[in-house]
């Protein structure tokens, strides 16, 4: 007991780094997620293109190799950045990806009567997503993009390939120092408990967006 | 009153109208029976824009109105035949919020405007509920309410006992007459001859070409 309360503090540390990844990585990526899905509406070939190239080589590359090549390879040709914001970067990209598609699911999940009912009461295209599309496509949406939040809070744990000090990485410190396996079982427990909060909060989502059918 | 001239529309080679002339007179209710496929619902869609017009004229009160956006002139107000209330707004949610975006109108003249045609259609106690709740009957009278909110010219209804119960074919008809009575110019696409004959001053047939 005593011993965990030793290397909590450390844990604690690296378990707010993780946690600013993932707040920060979340509110930018669904957001951009939500524009590129809507983006993947409009029938313009060489847009299209462009998307579709860059959901495959998101999803279709390791997430560890793209962490890397925005640290370690973008300054080879002159774009440099700190660890932190390489990291988040490359996570809102490659997540942005997976939400893209989770909405363009939802998007056409819409019946076109929607968006012909729209047209006929007169509502311009923006007033058209921002109330009617939108607000539905969320309620469909929710549960897969909870699904992703919840894989965020554990693949941030990549984050130690560009010598972040999160969660995962101050526990191995704590168990390479002190030779026991301890502090990443502790760890796992705090990964365990951020989830616990994320799934919470995606039931009460859920619930308040039950108030119609 | 509303003349249409000379219209053309086509899908792909299919001819679907063919230098056709229609008028509709204010205040009256014309009729669009005929086989599906046909065209009278293009017809109507035509109307409100949804369809693009290859060729003619649409003159309205004796001037000739643009017919490339008619989605843009208040001409047509479009009850669906499956309604397309939006589901995750309020009954009255649904009928304030065109008006409200569109028309500069403040909210409570929207409401009180809402109200009033709810009370009217007899949905004064359903302003608060979601659509899911209500029955088929309801959720088309909430269409036309949402429809009418914004004064269009005429109400076009597509089909609008298809969807609903034998008996609520009567509901239906009484709706429509009451409507005139209030002076209002409505357009009704139907399959349903008996219907059309209850209710039409004119009924017009449209066959396939």
């Amino acid at each position: 007991m005593s011993y965990i309360l030793q290397v909590l503090p450390s844990l604690l540390n690296g378990a707010i780094a993780t946690l600013q990844v993932f707040c920060i990585v979340i509110i930018l990526s669904i957001p951009l997620g939500a524009i590129l899905a809507f983006l993947m509406q409009i029938r313009l070939k060489p847009l299209q293109w462009l998307l579709t190239l860059y959901v495959w080589v998101m999803r279709g590359t390791p997430l560890l190799l793209q962490l890397i090549f925005f640290y370690y390879v973008l300054p080879s040709v002159g774009i440099v950045f700190d660890r932190m914001p390489a990291a988040i970067l490359a996570f809102t990209l490659n997540y942005a990806a997976y939400f893209a598609e989770i909405f363009r699911g939802g998007i056409e999940a819409i019946p076109k009567g929607q968006y012909e009912a729209a047209k006929v009461l007169k509502f311009s295209q923006l007033q058209t997503i921002r109330y009617i599309i939108l607000p539905q496509v969320f309620k469909i949406v929710m549960p897969s993009v909870f699904n992703e939040i919840i894989n965020l809070v554990k693949d941030s744990s990549l984050v130690y390939v560009l010598g972040v000090g999160d969660l995962l990485m101050a526990s191995k410190i704590a168990a390479n120092r002190d030779a026991t396996l301890a502090p990443m079982f502790i760890a796992g427990a705090i990964y365990l408990i951020l989830i616990g909060v994320v799934t919470v909060i995606s039931k009460r989502a859920e619930k308040k967006f039950s108030y119609y059918r | 009153m509303l003349e249409l001239k000379n219209i053309s529309k086509q899908f792909g080679q299919k001819k679907i109208f063919d230098q056709f002339n229609l008028t509709v007179e204010d205040g009256k209710i014309l009729s669009l029976v005929g086989p599906s496929g046909g065209g009278k619902t293009t017809l109507l869609r035509m109307l409100a824009g949804l369809e693009t017009i290859d060729s003619g004229e649409i003159i309205y009160n004796g001037e000739s109105v643009p017919i490339d956006h008619l989605e843009n002139l208040n001409l047509l107000g479009f009850v669906f035949q499956d309604f397309q209330l939006f589901p995750h707004l309020s009954v009255l949610d649904n009928l304030i919020l065109s008006p409200t975006k569109t028309m500069g109108m403040t909210k409570e003249e929207a409401k009180d405007k809402a109200n009033d045609l709810l009370k009217r259609l007899g949905l004064a106690e359903h302003a608060n509920v979601y659509p899911y709740s209500l029955s088929g009957g309801q959720k088309q009278r909430v269409a036309l309410a949402r429809a009418m909110m914004i004064d269009p010219q005429i109400i076009g209804y597509d089909e609008p006992t298809s969807a609903l119960d034998p008996e609520l074919r009567r509901e239906v008809e009484q709706l429509i007459l009451q409507n005139r009575e209030a002076g209002m110019t409505q357009i009704v696409v139907t399959h349903d001859l008996q219907f059309a004959e209850n209710i039409s001053d004119h009924i017009l047939k449209i066959n396939p070409k």
